[in-house]
């Protein structure tokens, strides 16, 4: 097993209102190695963004990374680093990509110029070797003619070649770590699955490792060897992928995968959770899954469990008193 | 299963819409972007039909021109025997409280000013279906069917979570008794937990209320989940056209095929063999001549046949080879 490029630890950010602390993401711990993808699954407001926006420290205020958080690229603090080493570590040792590729892309410059700027920015190549590699990275995203699509504007791209492009411009400087918050959440299905395929197969080619957010389970599933599942700014669950969808223990887990529609296989209803995600602004108290929870008792409004397990983990008391599982087996069925 | 033997509700014949494309500063027509081009389908009374495809092959245009929300370029919409085309004032303004819609976006289809019970009693009034005390309690029982509660009318939209507003949404569209609902996307805006709430409640209503429903959607497991047959569009026309089961045992039409390969499965077990799409969609303001799927098509009889004559739409799928 190699060393983890990536560490955090305890992560904790806050958002500090008039209101009180808004707990947006409350202790979350993950490392991650070379050439591997983790996956982050959750519902709106889970803290999935919040954790990526953190790695990169572009949490503003209100806002704050709480001490105490560890954040760890290689042997470098990242919350330690100043503003400006700061900017030498975004774009270049860890990029992200968006759902809306318009968001990143500037409309008002070429896509070669904005990949020829990132690279001269942080591995200081002149003007034409410059452009030689945003000719190479559009070809490596699989754009046709890429010399000649260097001076399109993002308008005159596709949507899907748009999410190539900023795929392009992230890997441009090679990063250790690429962050893809709902990378194809807007794309057509088709559209998708090719995006997908690249990504597997850029990290095959480059190496870096890959966090991956999403809030569709058959996206993680299908690109992730691990995945977290996040809850009201938590780790409710993690474990290795294949095993994790298919013999999943946090009952919030559990109640996500019976409630998603199923190309395969004709039924007349779905299996809800009750209720709905809760705001950041006051989670519930004692497990903050119980109010949804069909096994819910005593303790889980009393008390909040700690993140039970190591590499296979979960989030409920459940991992102490399993055969509670069984005994409310039939209300929640 | 519905009532198969049903009459149509709906009869659409040979829809067209073409969208002129203007430029310059006089706004000259420059080209026609042909948005929806020769689609014929039906749905029968009670039925739950699913309109399906990816962005812009013009589902959503066909939903706004069977609603009469756009007027057709050429084609008609037969609503229970009648040319919606034809119809008078007062037979349009029937036709508009039979046939009613739910949005993917709920919040920017709800009036922010307006409360709840305000926004449900105005299509109450409109529709002239009640007034005062009766306009009250029949807002009650409206919350109460789509699982809220009766003193929330007295609430504003952005009180409510996101899989409130759609209820919110069903409700209003409800309000006026309508036999026939078009439901535009309506889970795909919200969080996954509170998508399967929603597609239970459109299951169950469908049921007590005796719906017929015309889903547009781009996710073939609702399709599974709540439609009886489903007609699958792809540049603008319907590409296969029939019962929902065989999209999914036994899909035929080289695109749907495709279509069905690219869902991700959480399962490792189902997970298909992906079928790879050569490039994108075509631009619908230039279409491919012959069958407009053929410079993306996989299929190995791919021949000169498909580069230049349209398939019709026969035995449910348009292609020259499965057909």
């Amino acid at each position: 097993m190699s060393a983890p490029v990536l560490q955090v630890n305890d992560l904790r950010t806050y958002f500090h209102t008039a209101d009180g602390p808004v707990r947006a993401v409350d202790g979350v711990s993950f490392s991650l190695e070379r050439g591997a993808t983790l996956g982050i699954v959750g519902e709106s407001g889970c803290g999935k963004s919040i954790t990526c926006l953190s790695i990169l420290r572009l949490i503003d205020r209100p806002g704050r990374v709480e001490p105490g958080s560890s954040i760890r690229l290689g042997d470098w603090e990242l919350l330690e680093l100043s503003e400006a080493e700061m900017r030498g570590v975004r774009g270049n040792e860890i990029s992200m990509i968006f759902q809306e590729p318009m968001t990143s892309l500037n409309p008002v410059w070429t896509i070669g110029d904005q990949i020829v700027e990132a690279v001269r920015l942080h591995r200081g190549f002149g003007r034409a070797a410059a452009r030689r590699r945003a000719a190479e990275m559009l070809g490596l995203v699989g754009i046709p003619k890429p010399a000649a699509r260097l001076d399109d504007y993002p308008h005159e791209f596709s949507g899907g070649m748009r999410q190539r492009a900023m795929i392009a411009m992230a890997l441009a400087c090679d990063p250790d770590v690429l962050l893809a918050d709902e990378p194809t959440t807007a794309l057509d299905v088709t559209i998708q699955a090719e995006i997908l395929d690249l990504l597997a197969e850029l990290q095959n080619r480059l190496g870096m490792a890959i966090v991956f957010v999403s809030h569709d389970l058959g996206v993680i599933a299908q690109i992730a060897d691990r995945v977290i599942v996040m809850y009201a700014g938590q780790i409710v669950e993690q474990g290795a992928t294949a095993r994790l969808f298919a013999r999943p223990r946090h009952p919030y887990t559990e109640g996500l995968l019976r409630s998603i529609p199923r190309v395969t296989g004709k039924v007349s209803r779905l299996t809800t959770i009750p209720g709905g995600v809760p705001s950041a602004r006051r989670w519930p108290a004692g497990c903050r899954f119980h109010p949804r929870c069909p096994y819910a008792w005593e303790r889980c409004r009393a008390a909040a469990p700690a993140l039970l397990g190591t590499d296979r983990a979960s989030r409920c008391w459940l991992e102490e008193e399993p055969l509670r599982r069984h005994e409310s087996g039939e209300a929640a069925r | 299963m519905s009532e198969r033997s049903g009459a149509p509700l709906l009869e659409v014949h040979d829809l067209v819409k073409h969208f002129p494309i203007r430029s310059g500063f006089l706004g000259r027509a420059r080209g026609r972007l042909r948005a929806v081009d020769g689609v014929s389908l039906e749905v029968r009374r009670g039925e739950s039909v699913a309109l399906v495809g990816e962005s812009g092959c013009g589902k959503s245009t066909t939903a706004r021109l069977i609603l009469g929300l756009l007027r057709p370029t050429a084609g008609r919409v037969i609503f229970d025997g009648q040319d919606t085309g034809q119809l008078d004032r007062a037979g349009l303004m029937r036709f508009r409280r039979r046939a009613q819609i739910i949005f993917q976006d709920p919040y920017g289809s709800l009036n922010p000013s307006l409360t709840v019970g305000a926004a449900l009693r105005e299509a109450l009034q409109v529709h002239g279906l009640a007034r005062g005390r009766a306009a009250g309690r029949r807002v009650a029982e409206l919350l109460e069917a789509v699982g809220l509660h009766a003193d929330d009318a007295g609430k504003y939209p952005h009180e409510f979570s996101g899989g409130q507003r759609q209820r919110i949404g069903v409700a209003r569209a409800l309000a006026v008794e309508p036999e026939f609902v078009v439901a535009d996307e309506p889970v795909s805006a919200l969080d996954v937990s509170v998508q399967a709430q929603v597609l239970n409640l459109l299951a169950d209503l469908r049921e007590r209320f005796r719906l017929t429903y015309l889903f547009i959607t781009h996710d073939l497991s609702v399709v599974r989940l709540l439609a009886d047959r489903d007609a699958v569009m792809y540049l603008a026309r319907v590409v296969k056209l029939g019962d929902c089961e065989p999209l999914f045992e036994s899909p035929r039409h080289p695109y749907t095929r495709a279509l069905l390969s690219a869902v991700p499965a959480v399962d490792a077990e189902t997970r298909r063999q992906r079928i790879a799409l050569a490039g994108e969609v075509a631009n619908p303001a230039a279409p491919p001549p012959g069958c407009a799927f053929h410079p993306r098509c996989p299929h190995p009889a791919k021949d000169d046949l498909c580069r230049r004559v349209a398939p019709a739409l026969e035995g449910g799928a348009a292609c020259h080879h499965e057909s």
